[in-house]
């Protein structure tokens, strides 16, 4: 918690916090070693990366932000559609999730920004939907065993319609392993949107995203290290924060799992 | 057993037929012309129209899908417009070296990952405890990119112990046939220890790499699941009967608490297969990552299309055989599968 809160006060106040322009270029000092004016040094254009880190961590809760909320709301939808209704509607969806699943999510998400195109805002969408079919599994599980419940069945006997019953009584009772998956998820979406822009397959060149600071400099690990140190421990930092947190939230919302 | 098997072998089949679809539309979701793309931007309008008339594009949807599923079942995945070769030759080839690296990824994260849960539960709340489950969610937690450049930085670079990348020193590399490659393998049909010895130097920081996020996931779960049988009764008897901890743990619990480990390390594969991409880019490793990746960054369909269905064939399978294996070692499943 104490990581995350750190990460987004620093992606809150990153104007008043950082030295440098991520733009700001000075060739006359590329791979400058960490000094009193770049405190993590410069990269191989001269620009500081202490700077570029920062702002690099706004791109990184965004792409964690943007990612989840698609895949928990177009997986929660596909879940509580197949798991309330269930025959073909069922069958359909989760057939369809099961091709998702067939694929590695590297590759998938390799595939997806081959059709779309390289791009960050596509390395969004990619991700975001190689993790739709987690959230849809959870969703339909946990639909199928609340829709039977007493107070469900209550619900419909006094008239209620399908998505009345579904937005007031299903969803609030499955919402606990959504906010846990989705707390991990953050993790592994800012992780493998990293992996993207490292194969050169996400952020566009230029742009303070970490996964691409690693991929403009990994060549250069041995002439400046700092390059390439600083952005991974950003990023393994992050999701690190995310893990813990969502490890927390499932001790608390989920008594069974602390028991082992 | 049979039923189950059965069944599960066309539910593969149902998702590769999924995947096949998947991948026949990408030519076509894949903005621009594949003929164009194919030929480059300066080919003349009659040599892309033949180009179109011999890959079908001409062709109603229905007819262009048949004809690819009619090729797939020949093994005829096209070729590569980028080097010419024929794409099912090119899979053949940098498939080992991938297979080599995922092995040698699995089987350290296998004997540690056992190593270091069986530690962790025994010592439940104390501070090895602790520090592997903590070193366990940082596996889970790193960038894998990362994590090779630092082992490089440290173990190649500063420390000198490592190489930095490749398969096999240069100097050996001239000595040795290529008769499987899979290195190990070949250094061996060959009777070059100095050689073997070198592959799997070149092999070890690839390979934990790769393997240190499975590593982690197995720690995990090798935990979780031996506690639960350190809390059965037949546990607490063999303790009464006054067998040592390493007895009761080695010879009772342990092979209880692998069970779901199994379908675990037959789920991790899948991660590998993903992740060996991103390892094989950084070790410079000719495997089927770096292939695809390069296949990707030339947007050469052919080479795309057959790799992501390979690689899909072999997750699907590997995750059949975990099933199959769970089955066989758990007869519940079976039970619950045959009263579906």
């Amino acid at each position: 918690m104490i990581i995350l809160t750190v990460f987004v006060l620093i992606s809150v106040s990153v104007p008043f916090l950082v030295t440098h322009q991520p733009d700001e270029a000075d060739i006359s000092k590329r791979l400058a070693p960490p000094s009193r004016t770049h405190w993590l040094g410069t990269d191989r254009v001269g620009k500081d990366v202490y700077s570029r880190l920062l702002y690099g961590s706004r791109i990184s809760i965004k792409i964690g932000l943007v990612a989840v909320a698609g895949s928990v709301l177009i997986g929660s939808l596909f879940g509580l559609l197949a798991g309330y209704y269930g025959g073909q509607i069922d069958n359909l969806l989760m057939r369809g999730m099961d091709i998702l699943l067939a694929l590695p999510s590297v590759l998938l998400a390799i595939v997806i920004v081959t059709i779309l195109g390289a791009s960050l805002t596509n390395a969004i969408v990619a991700v975001s939907i190689v993790y739709i079919p987690q959230y849809a599994r959870i969703l339909r599980a946990a639909v199928l065993k609340v829709k039977e419940l007493e107070y469900v069945l209550a619900a419909r006997a006094v008239g209620a319609s399908d998505w009345h019953i579904l937005l007031t009584v299903v969803i609030p009772n499955c919402l606990a392993p959504l906010i846990v998956q989705a707390t991990l998820g953050m993790g592994s979406a800012i992780l493998d949107a990293a992996g993207l822009s490292f194969l050169g397959l996400g952020a566009k060149v230029g742009q303070p995203e970490w996964g691409l600071m690693l991929r403009d400099h990994f060549t250069l690990i041995r002439q400046a290290p700092w390059t390439v140190l600083a952005p991974g421990l950003a990023i393994f930092s992050m999701v690190l924060g995310f893990n813990l947190l969502g490890d927390a939230l499932r001790d608390i919302l989920d008594p069974q799992v602390k028991t082992t | 057993m049979t039923a189950y098997l059965i069944q599960r072998l066309l539910s593969m089949l149902l998702s590769l037929l999924g995947v096949s679809i998947l991948v026949f539309w990408m030519v076509h979701l894949i903005p621009g012309d594949p003929a164009l793309m194919i030929l480059g931007e300066r080919a003349n309008e009659a040599a892309l129209q033949e180009l179109r008339q011999q890959m079908g594009l001409d062709q109603p949807k229905a007819v262009q899908y048949a004809r690819f599923l009619s090729d797939l079942s020949r093994l005829d995945l096209g070729r590569s417009f980028r080097t010419k070769g024929l794409v099912a030759e090119e899979i053949g080839r940098h498939f080992p070296p991938t297979a080599e690296l995922t092995l040698a990824a699995m089987l350290f994260a296998i004997v540690f990952g056992i190593l270091a849960g069986v530690i962790s539960a025994i010592n439940r709340g104390g501070f090895w405890d602790f520090a592997t489950m903590f070193g366990a969610l940082a596996g889970v937690s790193i960038p894998i990119f990362w994590l090779g450049l630092m082992l490089i930085l440290l173990f190649a670079h500063q420390l000198d112990l490592f190489p930095v990348s490749g398969r096999l020193d240069a100097l050996l590399d001239l000595e040795i046939e290529r008769r499987t490659n899979f290195m190990l393998l070949d250094t061996l049909l060959a009777g070059n220890l100095a050689a073997f010895a070198d592959a799997v130097w070149h092999l070890i920081l690839p390979a934990v790499t790769l393997g240190t996020v499975p590593l982690a996931i197995i720690t995990r779960m090798t935990r979780s699941s031996l506690l639960e049988v350190l809390n059965q009764q037949y546990i607490t008897t063999a303790y009464a009967k006054g067998l040592s901890q390493w007895i009761v743990v080695g010879k009772h619990a342990l092979k209880n608490s692998l069970i779901p480990v199994i379908t675990v390390i037959g789920l991790e594969f899948g991660y590998l297969l993903g992740g060996a991409i991103l390892t094989e880019h950084i070790f410079s490793w000719p495997g089927i990552g770096s292939w695809l990746l390069k296949a990707v960054e030339a947007r050469d369909i052919r080479p795309i299309q057959g790799g992501v269905l390979f690689i899909a064939a072999l997750f699907m399978s590997v995750n059949l055989i975990v099933d199959l294996l769970y089955a066989y070692i758990d007869p519940r499943i079976r039970i619950q599968s045959a009263a579906v």
